[in-house]
């Protein structure tokens, strides 16, 4: 039981109320160097029109975030653009790294964090859910 | 939308692309007054007349599309709950926009999960200032994102980025604990 709340309450182990609480996990966030740092960037960027939003768009972006921050990802940035057209497949992102951009469509929560361990982490896209590639 | 905080999102993006590098939002729930009202301010480009006459028009967008949605929903929701939205803009100045509900109307949506809304316009525009304010009849909390970088010394976006469980969770306290 114990152990749960532990889990819920961050990687820190604590509720965070306070400035204090704040400078002390970027103390921490400081002294583990991520892995990844110094490898090419990438861009997430995440429709966030009102179709997208409409369409769940800001639950795709919170489960990002937090995915992102809670394993200190240092090689990825996360934006967000206005519709693009494509609203029936919201909601929509796109990461993008040098020249390529590849569009993932209908997605959640849950597929936002298969994105960042599969094609941030690991270099894999995940060919089912793309609807579009620019290169 | 099915939450107050989502429509705000979707006009907070209207100031993003008008290029505000200062966004100023207030929520204010009074239940004396049964009013609440929500507002956002910011310096971007803002609008002539001309335009200003039509952003209530479905059929108008500033963009390279065919509608814009944003405020002709957050329009009709405020009406549908016996309130109004006021919309001023000065070009070079900013835009101002007032919403107001009935606050203890059926049909008001939550205000939802505030912080996620501005954590999603805060991570993605880390170089926007943000003040946020939200009173609740005696209580009141506010933050602004730029002092909060600064006391957080945080130099760049790499910094930004692992600290934001944190500052979710900070604001999510806060909003939780305003009684």
């Amino acid at each position: 039981m114990f152990h749960l709340e532990m889990v819920e309450e961050g990687v820190s182990g604590m509720k965070i109320t306070s400035i204090e609480d704040l400078k002390k996990i970027k103390e921490e966030a400081q002294r583990s160097t991520s892995l990844r740092e110094g490898n090419a960037d990438y861009r997430i960027v995440v429709c966030m029109g009102t179709c997208g939003i409409a369409a769940g768009a800001r639950q795709v972006m919170s489960s990002l975030l937090d995915e992102i921050s809670v394993r200190g990802l240092k090689n990825v940035m996360v934006t967000q653009a206005g519709c693009i057209g494509l609203c029936d497949r919201e909601p929509l992102l796109s990461v993008e790294k040098g020249d390529e951009k590849v569009f993932y469509g209908d997605l959640n929560p849950e597929k936002a964090r298969r994105i960042i361990t599969s094609h941030i982490v690991n270099g894999q896209i995940i060919g089912e859910w793309v609807v579009h590639v620019e290169r | 939308m099915k939450e107050l905080s989502l429509h705000l999102l979707d006009i907070l993006e209207n100031s993003v692309r008008a290029q505000a590098s200062c966004i100023r939002i207030l929520v204010v729930e009074d239940t004396k007054k049964n009013l609440l009202l929500l507002t956002i301010q910011d310096n971007g480009k803002g609008m002539g007349e001309e335009e200003l006459s039509r952003v209530r028009d479905p059929f108008y967008t500033g963009q390279k599309k065919k509608v814009g949605l944003g405020i002709p929903l957050l329009e009709q929701l405020t009406r549908l709950c016996l309130g109004n939205l006021e919309i001023s803009s000065h070009p070079g100045e900013g835009t101002s926009i007032v919403a107001r509900f009935q606050l203890d109307h059926i049909d008001l949506p939550p205000l939802g999960r505030l912080p996620d809304t501005l954590m999603a316009i805060f991570a993605s525009h880390p170089d926007i200032e943000i003040e946020y304010e939200h009173v609740r009849d005696e209580c009141r909390w506010a933050f602004n994102t730029k002092k909060l970088m600064e006391e957080l010394d945080v130099q760049n976006t790499q910094d930004l980025m692992t600290l934001l469980w944190g500052i979710k969770e900070w604001i999510e306290y806060h909003e939780e604990h305003m009684g």
